[in-house]
């Protein structure tokens, strides 16, 4: 359905949960999402709050388009301040629980407090109770998830719920949905877990309704889809390959962060690739690569789903991770190999399936544990700190069983559970954690793709390839191709995909549509769903609006121009081989035209013109 | 001369024999183009796409007259994505 008008506002610390009508003010400005959940946020809570106190809200957020036939139209977002960042959080998912949560009668779902129990929310067609999660807390998202299913003996239920890294404080946990689908980044989960909320359990079967002009939705939709469909990208690339195609081209364009982006080549990128997991192993003729797997509604279906070798070290006699399960995207597999300089793609494979079990972000934990391997290796980090665990770069054992203490938050897995930034000041190698704003790097050197730099400097939730896929057109050449190492035009480039980004993360389809769809083929969609006149020009207006109104909050929770920087290495140590060979970043050749290009004043603050025009 | 001819994702299936981990390491005559060596492991032009020698992009009016040197390294793809 469209907008459903309805919001569920649940208040954890009185235990009530009510319905409220949608801003439909704001959802004409906003549409829907990170966009209209922001506004939420933004509007509800002071920027400047601890994130893990209970002054901070939680927002469970579709877009108009989530739960209908468009394709991909399965998208929710988490929308908090992050605790990791201290900025404006929100993070994506697919899977199931998004078109749920529609399905239920909602829009979105505003968690506010904090319970004083372990509590999670039971939601059934507009009835929504608060049950007890004391039987829950302490559990995997694994088991949380089969427990809710049997304790309500309904396999259709859909579920988002945190896991032990969330509850042990683990500052980038996330929500996790359906099994192995995730609302990863900034610690949205860690979020939740501070507001004893343990799960969110949902059967929707409402159906759909609301739609503007439901014949031309119709016919919207069906042109749309024959669009991806006839795409080789949304059409072949993606569903055979996967987001994991991308390890060799990242590589060979010498893009390839690798040993805590020391250098921009991995020797073993080949073996951890997309093509490598279709290689059959020796031990039981299978390849890693079960199968692909799709979202719901999604045309596409980029999903990996994997099983690792039976006879690798990681699961001997541990029959819970011989199945198959949540495979990995090239952003987990780069962190958890490229970055710690591990080849053994079975272990990667482990690693991510421990993220998955317990959720946390397999970006932020794989450069958390690369610069871990660092001070390890300078000596600032030793044995005794490690727990025994000796840090090498290349070292699976070390990977697999950081990832093991991490999920459980015992050990060194509660150092590694801080992230980068506060690790690497905690050992007194500040320079050494490769994060904006706090948050870890995903997977492109911005000295080989000078754009990306612009695009982490400034994104409003740090570091951040998904607020301005610059890489598309610098690298893959979609829409149109442009020179990596050319910082002309980059400001203009980073600003039309941050602005676009933003619109479609508003509307419940996925940002990966993009590599087939342009605004053109999305705001017929909108239109004819919702009210409000939607053009692509008026996206991209909404788009530029959300951007701010997030710039904004950052502001007033502290942050400045200061905070729009790279880690000096990435500005001062030149890569070392590749077409990149001597580069740094030049962002001081970028940062200041993009300001301008913002209509920010040279500190990066939005005018009052600039505020007025957009109406944030 | 010598080329690493790198074939990845579906057009894995042209590579020579003897390829290993998507990498074939063959002769080519001097002044060879990357559409030649294209055109003589019968990979359809149109599939592709991505096509770097030593890393940096080939656009398509260029495949046809920029000449490889000895040791060069020609990666190709088709149409891909990710992230």
């Amino acid at each position: 359905m469209a907008w459903t008008k309805k919001i569920l506002r649940v208040n954890l610390t009185d235990g009530t949960c009510k319905a409220e009508p949608l801003n439909m003010d704001w959802a004409l400005k906003y549409l829907g999402q990170r966009g209209l959940a922001s506004k939420y946020l933004a509007e509800e809570i002071n920027p400047k709050i601890d994130a893990l106190s209970p002054a901070n809200k939680l927002i469970m957020a579709t877009g108009p388009l989530t739960g209908t036939m468009a394709a991909t139209g399965g998208r929710y977002s988490v929308i908090t301040k992050s605790p990791l960042t201290g900025t404006i959080a929100c993070s994506n998912s697919g899977g199931f629980i998004g078109n749920e949560i529609k399905n239920a009668g909602f829009d979105m779902i505003i968690f506010e407090g904090r319970s004083p129990t372990p509590v999670y929310l039971y939601l059934e067609n507009d009835s929504a109770e608060l049950l007890s999660a004391t039987a829950l807390w302490g559990k995997s998202v694994w088991e949380t998830d089969e427990l809710l299913h049997t304790m309500h003996q309904d396999p259709l239920l859909r579920i988002a719920c945190v896991g032990r890294s969330a509850e042990q404080g683990c500052l980038y946990a996330g929500v996790v949905n359906d099994l192995h689908r995730a609302a990863g980044r900034s610690g949205v989960g860690t979020v939740m877990a501070s507001k004893n909320l343990k799960a969110v359990a949902v059967r929707g079967t409402k159906g759909v309704g609301n739609i503007r002009d439901a014949k031309q939705f119709m016919k919207a939709t069906q042109t749309a889809k024959r669009v991806l469909a006839g795409n080789p990208v949304t059409g072949e690339g993606l569903p055979k390959m996967g987001t994991q195609v991308l390890m060799n081209v990242i590589n060979e364009v010498g893009a390839m962060p690798t040993r805590n982006m020391r250098e921009v080549q991995f020797e073993g990128a080949n073996r951890i690739s997309a093509e490598a997991m279709h290689i059959p192993r020796e031990s039981d003729g299978k390849p890693n690569l079960t199968t692909n797997a799709a979202c719901f509604g999604c045309t596409i279906a980029c999903g990996r789903i994997s099983t690792i070798d039976p006879k690798h070290y990681t699961i001997v006699n541990k029959p819970e991770y011989m199945g198959a399960n949540g495979g990995l995207e090239f952003e987990a597999a780069w962190a958890l190999g490229s970055d710690t300089g591990v080849d053994d793609l079975d272990a990667l494979t482990y690693a991510n399936f421990i993220c998955n079990e317990d959720g946390f972000d397999p970006i932020s934990f794989g450069s958390t544990v690369a610069a871990a391997m660092e001070m390890y290796e300078i000596g600032a980090l030793t044995k005794a700190d490690t727990g025994g665990i000796e840090m090498k770069f290349g070292s699976a054992e070390a990977l697999t069983r950081a990832a093991e203490l991490v999920a459980k938050g015992e050990g060194f897995g509660r150092e590694l559970a801080l992230g980068s930034k506060r690790l690497c000041e905690k050992y007194g190698h500040p320079e050494l954690s490769m994060t904006v704003k706090g948050q870890e790097f995903p997977a492109y050197d911005p000295r080989g793709i000078q754009g990306m730099g612009l695009t982490y400097a400034t994104s409003n939730r740090g570091a951040c390839h998904l607020r301005s896929y610059t890489v598309s057109s610098e690298i893959l050449g979609v829409p149109i191709k442009t020179d990596p190492l050319e910082t002309d035009g980059k400001p203009e480039l980073v600003k039309a995909f941050q602005d676009a980004t933003a619109a479609v993360d508003s509307t419940g389809l996925c940002v990966f549509t993009t590599f087939a769809w342009t605004l053109e083929d999305i705001a017929p969609q909108v239109d004819a769903a919702c009210d409000g006149g939607w053009s692509s020009e008026s996206m991209m207006e909404a788009g530029e609006r959300i951007w701010n109104l997030e710039r904004q909050f950052n502001l007033d929770a502290g942050l400045t121009k200061a905070d729009d920087t790279l880690p000096k290495r990435l500005l001062k140590d030149a890569a070392k081989t590749g077409p990149a060979k001597g580069r740094v970043n030049d962002l001081h050749k970028m940062l200041p035209h993009y300001y301008e290009i913002r209509g920010w004043t040279t500190d990066g603050v939005p005018t009052a013109a600039t505020m007025n025009r957009l109406g944030v | 001369m010598k080329l690493h001819l790198k074939l990845y994702a579906t057009l894995a299936e042209y590579l020579p024999p003897g390829a290993v981990s998507n990498v074939a390491e063959i002769d080519i005559p001097e002044s060879t183009t990357p559409y030649q060596v294209l055109d003589l492991h019968r990979v359809p032009r149109a599939r592709a796409h991505l096509v770097l020698v030593n890393g940096v992009y080939i656009p398509p009016t260029r495949r046809d007259e920029a000449l490889l040197k000895d040791g060069d390294a020609l990666a190709i793809w088709p149409p891909v994505a990710g992230g």
